[in-house]
């Protein structure tokens, strides 16, 4: 019988390299299905067994993916943009511009960059009315809420930041107008605002700061929180379903009892 | 075999353990080390020395303010004006949200394209700086205004004067 791509790829499997990466080995038993999630480091925080249903389109129309593949988008095409751009007041506006008419590839990295920012926001917003509007929020995922919540804050405040980078008119106006919202908090607005800036106008200290935190503090939180997130999926019960709650099945099973 | 007795607080004649002692005062030394360092990261991202501009501006010689003029400069935000009773400045940032504002000729006010808020300037029954509509807060401050040994205007953006003080040159 001749192999099959199939056969070839569980010979690779069963190789000694192989399996020094991937300890489940060969198999497709239930239980090397489960220990190739389970012992994943990236999958580990997902459960091992779902229902189909939960991973239906109805389900949750996919936005929590969506606004993370837009932050694996963001993360992606970033990085390449910090190669060119130098976060000081002569340079910061010329190299935006060098980015999109000088640098190769620049101008699609940083349109991708920018509406990849647009869309998360636009996402995480979706991901929020989905789960709010389906009841999702309610026990026993009421942390994992708040770990939303949070999440959309950190995105906002990446949004902000980024923001200012370009530093063009628009950019400088907005951080203006947004830190002195900041000043307004009661006693210790005005701290805030110095703090945050780095001084009391927005310049050279204020664009560092927003560079820093957008390219660094923001992303590197945003990422333990992600790594939170997902992990309460797990934990709480898988995605929210409502066919599938256990308290609807056991309505159901009490249903069928009673009919008989 | 020897029974294992306890030590309890009564018998070594303190009200405290060691283990407990030893607890507190690791706790405690955790404590201020935390708050030591909250302390030290605030100062540290306070700078101390800071490259802004002056907060001082020179404006020029009087003569280049014909009397009712009210003249902007947007890279130090001040207003130069030149009433009928004497010189003074305004700051030309909007008490609002910080926005640069503008002077209108057209209207006789001052207008700040954010958020709509105009203030008064050159009407002879309202005190200039004062709201006329709008989210500020807070009418436009009035800045301290010298005349130098040279003869030059002198606008110190950092200190705010009571309205109605006019430099007489």
């Amino acid at each position: 019988m001749a192999k099959t791509i199939a056969n070839y790829f569980e010979e690779l499997r069963g190789t000694r390299v192989w399996r020094s990466v991937f300890r489940s080995g060969t198999g497709s038993s239930t239980l090397h299905r489960s220990l190739a999630i389970q012992q994943n480091v990236f999958l580990h925080l997902f459960s091992t067994k779902v229902r189909t249903r939960m991973l239906s389109f109805s389900a949750t129309w996919y936005l929590g993916t969506l606004t993370f593949g837009t932050f694996l988008i963001l993360v992606a095409t970033g990085i390449p943009l910090m190669f060119y751009y130098h976060p000081s007041v002569p340079q910061a506006y010329a190299d935006t511009k060098d980015l999109q008419f000088v640098v190769s590839s620049g101008l699609f990295l940083r349109n991708l960059h920018r509406w990849s920012a647009h869309a998360m926001v636009f996402l995480v917003f979706a991901h929020l009315f989905k789960v709010f509007y389906r009841g999702a929020y309610r026990p026993p995922r009421e942390f994992n809420w708040v770990i939303g919540v949070v999440l959309l804050l950190i995105t906002l405040f990446l949004s902000y930041t980024g923001y200012l980078l370009p530093w063009d008119q628009l950019a400088f106006w907005a951080i203006t107008v947004g830190s002195n919202i900041a000043s307004a908090a009661p006693v210790i607005g005005n701290k805030v605002h110095f703090l945050m800036l780095g001084g009391n106008v927005v310049n050279a200290n204020a664009l560092l700061r927003f560079y820093v935190l957008h390219c660094m503090i923001l992303p590197l939180i945003a990422i333990l929180f992600i790594a939170v997130h997902f992990w309460r999926i797990r934990k709480d019960g898988g995605l929210y379903v409502h066919q599938s709650e256990p308290k609807t099945v056991a309505a159901s099973a009490a249903a069928a009892k009673g009919a008989q | 075999m020897p029974e294992e007795k306890p030590i309890t607080p009564a018998e070594s004649g303190t009200d405290i353990d060691r283990r407990s002692f030893f607890v507190k005062l690791g706790l405690g030394s955790l404590s201020i080390a935390a708050a030591g360092t909250a302390a030290f990261s605030y100062q540290f991202l306070s700078p101390n020395v800071l490259y802004e501009p002056s907060p001082i501006v020179n404006a020029g010689k009087p003569e280049n303010y014909p009397v009712d003029s009210v003249t902007l400069d947007v890279n130090s935000g001040i207003y130069l004006v030149h009433a009928k009773e004497g010189f003074f400045s305004l700051s030309a940032i909007c008490t609002h949200l910080g926005c640069m504002t503008a002077w209108k000729p057209e209207l006789g006010i001052i207008a700040c394209p954010c958020h709509g808020s105009k203030f008064y300037v050159l009407d002879p029954k309202k005190v200039p700086g004062t709201k006329i509509e709008g989210p500020a807060p807070r009418p436009l401050p009035w800045l301290q205004t010298s005349l130098s040994d040279e003869g030059d205007l002198m606008v110190d953006r950092s200190k705010q004067i009571d309205p109605m003080k006019f430099l007489r040159v």
